[in-house]
């Protein structure tokens, strides 16, 4: 006999304010807190020091805004979902809101195998617009953009003109200009910073960034990782906000 | 009430670990800052991770936020990193709720449990954009006031000070708001006036309505200079914990700390007399909490917090009384609550998934295979004994009457339940310590390991050794503490010893923060201007390895005219004014003198919780008394005694010297020579 499928919950979250200061293996840790304080029957691992199985997608960088964060958690029974968001979000500190939940097909992929790209709103400071404007448009243009990166003490040149995805300037922000990026995550990825970096104008520093969205591709159609209700899927996937 | 939130928040991206910064802990009252309450800033003077678990603290700010006219937040000290740009971009120390500038506060209590924060309480002060000297404060700025262990001898700091609470804060907390409550419509008083009417509260001593004179190193005297100044000021003790169910909402922080658990405190006090230890002696008598109300508060806390282990706090958990009873019915709750569909009972891993219980600082004589097998039920958390000295006679003259067969059984029981490693913490520099003394502890480690090895072969075994510094209040504060130079030597011995068996792993605190450590914990008011030198050259964050600077101490000490020698390793005679005699912790000073002379003819001392009183003054002083819901001690008995051991009889460690390393005695070996030393421990060293 072939082990029963996983029950696994996907949880979309935001995470806004003062805890976007929060690191990602905090967030972790909230969420672990949050799902015992609910008492959910979430599966835990075995061994010396059993931890609960949750498994989160892209990690978020402190200081970063996200409208889009996922989290896949592994349960042991079936469990109601309407209630969840609402639920979770009150076990979750102020700036942590859950806005979606959804049971996941059985053998769905996991977020770190299916998130392909983001969309992000990156503010950037010390241009003036002409200048990024135009420094935009030349990114666009351009075939290649070389990167250095120092991974592991080791500096690599890596061409990131395929992770950029999209590229628009949204229009001035308080002190600023609000860029929208469509970075890819993989097979070559692109971070927000490194988008400013590439820019290639001296002087010019990040401000706000938020995620808006994360991508999979799931038959060759790009999709988020808890979908709008959809009738073709009947219950199994569900929005509750 | 205003807020720093604007101009801080873009310097958090550019610093390390921002969510120390932000607050938002689960548990944080935030109370509207109504400019119309009495405000305090609660201060934990280390980091954010190390700081936010301090129970005391919480529990304060806790009840401060329950009355109607006052309120609380919290501060801690911002890391270097970010003070470079608060300092740079003129933001003030700020509490965590409301970002409010600590000037704003109309007190700042400081937590002082560790002597090398005391640089960072300046530094505090100073961020906070007060006049760091107490001296240079009028009626229009914050109080600036302390509490914790520390504050027993609080004189190192009086020059910043301007009053300091002795003991249990529960009650006096309420005390001193009710003095400022009535002060707010008082705007005549002068500060000094107000400071005289926080004097008159009990528990509560004000430094700058006394005078301190010097003969030489000594304390000449310490003269009240108002009447308002009591004598001696008495220490507080709260006499009933159960009436203090706190705190009832532990802070869950958003980010990682130190204890990141739940903290139920079971009983404060200790009786078991070990003569180092400065908590045992300041904290008597011993107050159980009821042990229902402690399952309550685990329980409930469990459920509110969403943490999965907690830890039963005290000086010695496993006496507690019942203490087994109470672990596994926190089990069994923890089992039942997590099985909220009825099904699956008898596992701890349903539904919530595991919960582990931990002791602090298990006395071996109370640890049996019951007890180990209670916490092994859930995961293991690592097992820590603390032995404090290897050679049973050095344990006779710290009063830690622990004989090698009960630490041996407690060994057996934890690696027969399936521990692989367990932690034992060692003092070394201990009065009248021999080589063999030391060598002791590394027989002691080895014969661990080999008990562990019959039931794994992973079995490992961790020695971590401190130097001992002598705290006020205790018998061994008239003895004068080993250099760093010897406190070094003997480590070296130890790792000498320990280097090549296959097992025992070594760690050691740093000998030069232990000398640090000692001049501050008896020093008189002159090592403010050590203080303060230290602090202004950029020595904060002393408890930091990476920090510590035992150069700018020195310089400093060198440069108040003071001497290293007298200040830490000299030792006290019996008729010499101590700076801290003028204050209370309950003990008479002949108690303590006698329990010092005993300690150095090797005479110990049972536990006054399940024999008669001593007088110690503890409970006699104060028309309190212990509160023990068991008449019977633990297992093991009390102080040896009690268990039909014979005490009197020792039991010594085989130690083999290697034949070119002869024991040394102390006076050989970097102590202050012999001429000076108190007749008493050349006698000792005669009886040998
Ligand atoms: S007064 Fe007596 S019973 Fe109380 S702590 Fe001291 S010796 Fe023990």
């Amino acid at each position: 006999m072939s082990p029963p499928p996983k029950i696994r919950l996907r949880i979309w979250f935001t995470e806004n304010g003062k805890v976007r200061f929060v690191s990602h293996r905090d967030v972790a840790r909230l969420f672990e807190r949050a799902l015992r304080k609910l008492r959910l029957p979430v599966a835990y691992s075995e061994g010396f020091s059993p931890r609960p199985k949750l498994s989160f997608g892209l990690a978020l960088s402190v200081a970063h805004e996200s409208d889009a964060e996922y989290l896949d958690v592994e349960l042991t029974e079936h469990v109601g979902i309407e209630d969840l968001p609402g639920a979770l979000s009150a076990a979750l500190p102020d700036g942590i809101d859950v806005v979606g939940v959804a049971e996941l097909e059985p053998g769905a992929a996991s977020l770190q195998q299916a998130i392909t790209s983001c969309t992000w709103s990156i503010e950037v400071l010390g241009a003036p617009p002409a200048e990024v404007t135009a420094a935009v448009a030349e990114a666009l243009a351009a075939t290649e953009r070389p990167l250095e990166r120092v991974r592991k003490g080791k500096t690599a040149v890596t061409d990131v003109r395929p992770a950029i995805l999209a590229l628009e300037v949204v229009g001035p922000t308080g002190g600023g200009i609000e860029l929208r990026a469509d970075l890819a995550t993989s097979p070559v990825s692109l971070r927000p910073a490194e988008l400013v970096e590439v820019l290639g104008i001296d002087g010019l520093s990040e401000g706000r960034i938020r995620r808006l969205h994360q991508w999979m591709i799931i038959d060759g159609v790009r999709c988020e990782p808890v979908r709008r209700p959809d009738p073709s899927m009947g219950q199994r996937w569900q929005r509750a906000s | 009430m205003t807020s720093v939130w604007p101009q801080l928040e873009p310097l958090l991206p550019k610093v390390q670990k921002p969510a120390r910064y932000i607050g938002g802990e689960d548990g944080a009252k935030a109370k509207f800052p109504d400019p119309s309450l009495v405000s305090w800033c609660f201060i934990y003077p280390d980091t954010y991770e190390i700081g936010l678990p301090n129970q005391g603290l919480q529990i304060l700010y806790e009840i401060v936020n329950e009355r109607p006219d006052a309120r609380a937040d919290r501060s801690y000290a911002p890391w270097g990193d970010l003070e470079e740009l608060m300092r740079a971009e003129g933001v003030p120390l700020f509490s965590v709720e409301h970002h409010t500038p600590a000037a704003e506060f109309d007190v700042l209590a400081f937590n002082l449990s560790a002597e090398l924060n005391y640089t960072n309480l300046v530094n505090c002060i100073d961020l906070a954009d007060l006049p760091i000297h107490a001296a240079d404060r009028d009626r229009s700025h914050t109080l600036v006031i302390a509490g914790g262990h520390c504050t027993y001898n609080p004189e190192p700091l009086a020059d910043f000070l301007d009053a300091v609470v002795l003991g249990d804060g529960e009650e006096v907390v309420g005390e001193i708001t009710d003095v400022l409550v009535a002060a707010r419509n008082r705007p005549e008083l002068s500060r000094r006036q107000v400071l005289e009417r926080l004097a008159a509260v009990e528990g509560v001593y004000v430094p700058s309505l006394y005078e301190m004179t010097y003969d030489g190193p000594r304390v000449a005297a310490i003269t009240p200079l108002s009447p308002a100044a009591p004598v001696e000021v008495p220490k507080r003790t709260v006499a009933d914990l159960a009436e203090w169910p706190y705190p009832r909402e532990q802070l869950v922080p958003l980010t990682e700390v130190v204890h990141d658990r739940l903290n139920v405190e079971v009983f404060r006090g200790c009786t078991r007399g070990c003569r180092f230890c400065q908590a045992g002696m300041i904290t008597r008598p011993v107050r159980e909490r009821p042990a229902d109300q402690v399952r309550t508060m685990v329980a409930e806390g469990l459920r509110r917090t969403g943490y999965d282990e907690v830890t039963l706090t005290s000086l010695s958990t496993a006496d507690f009384s019942d203490v087994e009873a109470v672990v596994a019915g926190i089990m069994d709750d923890a089992d039942g609550g997590a099985d909220g569909n009825g099904a699956g009972a008898g596992t701890a891993d349903t539904g919530c998934g595991p919960v582990s219980v931990s002791l602090p600082s298990l006395r071996v004589d109370a640890f049996g295979v019951g007890i180990a097998a209670q916490l092994q039920r859930a995961r293991r958390s690592g097992l820590t004994f603390a032995p404090e000295a290897g050679s049973w006679r050095m344990r006779r003259i710290i009063n830690k009457l622990i004989a090698e067969a009960d630490l041996y059984e407690a060994v057996e029981a934890a690696y027969s339940q399936g521990w692989t490693r367990v932690k034992l913490y060692f003092l070394t520099g201990l009065p009248s310590e021999t080589d063999e003394d030391t060598l002791a502890i590394a027989e002691l480690a080895r014969q661990c390991v080999a008990i562990g090895k019959r039931h794994t072969n992973r079995a490992s075994v961790t020695v971590s050794v401190g130097g001992f510094v002598p705290k006020p209040f205790t018998p061994f504060q008239w003895f004068g503490q080993n250099t760093s130079v010897e406190l070094q030597r003997k480590i070296n011995l130890l790792r000498d010893a320990t280097r090549k068996m296959k097992g025992v792993q070594l760690k050691w605190h740093d000998p030069k923060a232990t000398l640090v450590e000692g001049m501050a914990s008896r020093g008189d008011r002159r090592m403010g201007a050590v203080i303060e030198q230290v602090w202004r050259n950029g020595g904060t964050f002393q408890e930091w390895s990476e920090h510590f600077d035992l150069d700018l101490w020195l310089q400093a000490v060198d440069d108040a005219g003071l001497s290293v020698d007298d200040l830490c390793h000299r030792h006290r005679v019996e008729d010499e004014q101590l700076p801290w005699d003028h204050l209370s912790a309950g003990l008479h000073k002949d108690f303590l003198w006698q329990d010092w002379q005993d300690a150095l003819a090797e005479v110990g001392l049972e536990d006054c919780r399940w024999t008669p009183c001593y007088d110690c003054g503890a409970c006699t002083g104060y028309g309190i008394e212990h509160v023990v819901a068991s008449a019977t001690p633990p297992a093991g008995g009390s102080q040896g005694t009690g268990s039909g051991q014979d005490w009197r009889n020792p039991q010594p460690v085989a130690v083999t010297l290697a034949p070119s390393r002869p024991a040394t005695t102390p006076a050989a070996a970097g102590q202050p020579v012999a001429a000076d030393r108190p007749a008493e421990h050349r006698a000792l060293e005669e009886a040998r």
